[in-house]
């Protein structure tokens, strides 16, 4: 299996990488499109969506990522991440489209300010782990097609998948927990997915 | 899915978190709600809302203060990106509106004039996490210690002269540097000298970085001063005057997100240096009288 890439644009892109190095997983920054190449899935960290969503036009990485996500590549969204994976933003400003390919609606900062941020336990599949929601997006709305992995007991949805794409408002690697990053690590075992552009 | 999801919330983890999400970006300084409105559109991962720009207190002088609570509702009201605001050091009332008025971080700063000349603001008292300014590791760790969830290196607010930001975030890193190559049992007179408890003192010792991010601050003007700072080993950048006191703020702003992300690629920085329009016309700070000063307030 190729490293995994991580988008290294902005936000919290070393956290991840941190993650995948504590689970001996060969992994990569993304910065440049020829970085996607060879990768096996990628990773879109926390950050803000908007900066992120403009850097990866600047960079040359919209149109590629966007491409190899239709094509199949395995792709983890956390929190901003989830946002650009999402095919409807809610509260996005004008204009802003991300990656998408997740066939859900996604608010931002659907919790309110900073001051509402939070860190919990929350199920993720069978799983209890350890999560920071941090000027949080929730998923409003998600279609048929799109499995909910997570959902806080208050209702709101904050984890889905939907075949090769997995998305969650919320940060695992802020609290070093991995076992998200361990499933998405089979995601890409079983999908022997190579990055071509 | 049935367990239970107690939420915490304003633990040092979720006050530190969302500076951890800031990292590799730039926070600008804005005074109206189209300059937040610029800002974001550039790239800006955060504003710092503010009545005056450090230039034009400096040029204006007088007391600096706390921004009128409308000002901060209506750049609040613009932008979907974390909105920042100043506190005069030690000013503990006016942190407690601007955490009433929902910020989302607080920056307890030099660049207004300061409230208390001997203390600093207690931040763990507050629910809102407090960015704070630092000339050296010390201070940085004096700040930590107080309840401050996020660091930037002061640098000279208000000059488009990078030179001390330069030095500041050079002395705070090299200080970290000097402490992780120490012995164990060095450590207790290094705590001493650095005027900071020691446990703190051995976590960097440890793991070789802050506990919380650091960002640059304080004379940054051009993208190649950001991306400078970016290389020197900042987590992110404040531009304060440098782009609302520019010839072309929009293309500005911008230049400066791509450059800090690009920081590492000349043939990028070279791009995005062209055609920029007249940066902001700067003062030297060696030609600063002392009093003059910002980075001296705090200690």
């Amino acid at each position: 299996m190729g490293p995994i890439g991580v988008l290294a644009l902005q936000g919290d892109f070393r956290e991840h990488l941190a993650i995948l190095d504590g689970l001996g997983i060969p992994n990569r920054k993304v910065k440049l499109p020829e970085e996607l190449i060879g990768i096996s899935g990628l990773i879109i960290p926390g950050g803000e969506s908007t900066t992120i969503e403009k850097l990866s036009h600047i960079n040359g990485l919209y149109a590629p990522i966007r491409e190899l996500i239709h094509a199949g590549m395995p792709v983890f969204g956390t929190c901003a991440g989830l946002i650009l994976l999402a095919n409807k933003i809610t509260d996005g400003i004008l204009g802003q489209v991300g990656f998408g390919g997740l066939d859900v609606e996604v608010k931002r900062n659907a919790f309110g300010s900073q001051l509402d941020s939070f860190e919990a336990k929350i199920p993720f599949f069978d799983y209890e782990v350890a999560a920071a929601f941090i000027r949080a997006p929730i998923v409003l709305e998600a279609r048929d097609s799109v499995e909910v992995v997570s959902r806080l007991v208050t209702g709101e949805i904050v984890g889905v998948q939907s075949g090769n794409i997995l998305g969650i408002s919320f940060h695992p690697e802020l609290v070093g927990e991995s076992r998200v990053h361990s499933y998405f690590i089979e995601m890409c075992k079983k999908a022997d997915f190579y990055a071509k552009l | 899915m049935t367990t239970d999801n107690q939420r915490s919330s304003s633990t040092p983890l979720v006050k530190r978190g969302l500076a951890e999400m800031l990292k590799g970006g730039v926070i600008m300084d804005v005074v109206t709600a189209d300059q937040a409105k610029i800002a974001e559109d550039a790239g800006a991962v955060a504003v710092m809302a503010l009545e005056r720009v450090p230039a034009d207190i400096r040029a204006q002088g007088g007391v600096a203060r706390m921004s009128d609570p409308d000002l901060i509702d209506a750049i609040i009201d613009s932008v979907s990106i974390p909105v920042m605001a100043k506190a005069r050091i030690g000013h503990f009332v006016e942190a407690q509106i601007l955490q009433s008025l929902k910020v989302d971080y607080i920056d307890e700063s030099e660049v207004l004039s300061p409230a208390d000349y001997v203390n600093h603001i207690d931040k763990w008292g507050f629910e809102v996490p407090f960015v704070c300014g630092a000339t050296n590791l010390g201070e940085a760790l004096r700040r930590i210690t107080e309840g401050a969830a996020m660091i930037r290196s002061k640098g000279e607010a208000g000059t488009g002269d990078v030179s001390e930001a330069t030095k500041h975030i050079r002395t705070i890193l090299g200080q970290i540097r000097a402490l992780a190559a120490k012995a164990d049992d060095e450590l207790f007179v290094a705590a001493k000298e650095l005027q900071a408890p020691y446990e703190l003192v051995k976590e960097v010792a440890k793991t070789g970085k802050l506990p919380v991010v650091l960002f640059t601050a304080g004379g940054v003007a051009t993208p190649a001063d950001a991306a400078m700072m970016m290389q020197l080993g900042a987590d992110g950048v404040f531009v304060g005057s440098g782009i609302f006191k520019s010839g072309n703020p929009e293309a500005r702003a911008a230049a400066i997100v791509k450059a800090t992300t690009n920081f590492d690629n000349p043939d990028v920085l070279a791009e995005v240096s062209r055609g920029l329009g007249e940066a902001m016309v700067g003062i030297n700070v060696a030609d600063l009288p002392a009093p003059h000063r910002l980075a001296e307030r705090g200690w």
